[in-house]
């Protein structure tokens, strides 16, 4: 390949991984919307809705806090479950560390788009440059559109009296049915989620509120360590 | 009060989003830890699907979000976009509560 040919594939390549970031990028608005007016049904304020989408920044975790914090549990039960669903940021932190190749305060900023979207889109490209601008250019859009669609949601949500009334209350569960279905590939992961829930619904007349999850979270530390399981759930 | 435990949460989540980057890569390969990382979100989204569907406070019961929950099991089981399985989730338990009320 002459160096005008790869020069050209090189253009090419990089509309490409911006035209996909792009695309990520505004679905994951479209979905910071119907956190942003979960959150609000769940009786969070605007601002802490905010906070969430701004700081904490992984959909997964403020999904949790929000769920936890919605069935009644305490906040801190809730920012424990989003803190350990945010532990697989670290997993993807690590493939990324070599691609990257931050330091100092370029690796505080970097670190805050570490997520699941912007590791995603840095893997699988041709080229060390190809896979970093995938994932800035994905980890950047998505902070900017999931914001934007976190404060339509919220103030949208916010104007209602009861948002039992549109059925809010059961969009949560849904989204973390949608979360979940991607890792539930073989029988180990379905085993694991079916116990992991019948043990949560069974200790919620037991314990207060928020609770049930961080057993269930127990549950799986124990499966993990137990010595011999598969690890196939992925 | 719920301000504290926020932000304590919003910490905690980027700590470990710099810890990916930071610590040494043998701490994180270690099977044990991949096994962990890769079951926490599956036993903590069942968990909270769980709760959600059937808990209030520390009742469980039956109500018009179990219809929902149920059309969402099967949007994601069509393979139906997110913004869709969320939509007829609300949709659904709207509908449901609409003729039976209190549910």
């Amino acid at each position: 390949m002459s160096s005008d040919a790869a020069f050209e594939g090189g253009q090419q390549e990089r509309a490409a991984v911006l035209r996909d970031s792009v695309g990520v990028s505004v679905a994951t608005g479209a979905y910071g919307i119907s956190f942003g007016a979960i959150s609000s049904a769940g009786g969070l304020s605007i601002w802490q809705t905010m906070a969430l989408s701004l700081l904490m920044f992984s959909g997964g975790s403020q999904f949790g806090l929000v769920g936890v914090v919605a069935g009644g549990g305490s906040p801190w039960a809730g920012a424990a479950t989003a803190v350990m669903l945010g532990a697989r940021n670290a997993l993807y932190g690590l493939r990324l560390s070599t691609l990257l190749g931050v330091r100092s305060w370029r690796r505080l900023l970097t670190a805050q788009v570490v997520i699941d979207e912007s590791s995603a889109m840095s893997m699988g490209r041709s080229s060390k440059r190809a896979g970093r601008l995938g994932f800035y250019a994905t980890g950047v859009g998505v902070f900017g559109l999931w914001n934007l669609g976190t404060l339509i949601g919220a103030v949208g949500a916010s104007v209602l009296s009861d948002p039992r009334v549109l059925g809010l209350d059961a969009a949560a569960p849904a989204a973390f049915i949608a979360l979940l279905a991607p890792r539930l590939r073989g029988r180990e992961p379905w085993a694991v989620a079916i116990a992991a829930a019948a043990i949560a619904v069974a200790t919620t007349p037991l314990v207060p509120p928020g609770i049930p999850v961080l057993i269930a979270a127990a549950f799986g530390i124990f499966v993990g360590a137990w010595p011999g399981s598969s690890g196939r759930a992925r | 009060m719920i301000w504290p435990a926020l932000l304590a949460g919003c910490v905690g989540v980027y700590l470990f989003k710099l810890a990916g980057l930071s610590v040494p890569a043998a701490v994180l390969q270690r099977p044990t830890v991949q096994r962990i990382a890769a079951l926490l979100p599956i036993v903590l989204l069942a968990a909270l699907i769980g709760v959600q569907a059937f808990g209030s406070g520390q009742t469980v019961h039956l109500d018009a979000r179990v219809a929902g929950v149920a059309v969402a099991g099967l949007a994601v089981w069509r393979r139906a976009p997110f913004l869709l399985v969320v939509a007829l989730a609300a949709v659904t338990t709207a509908l449901v509560r609409h003729f039976l009320p209190g549910s």
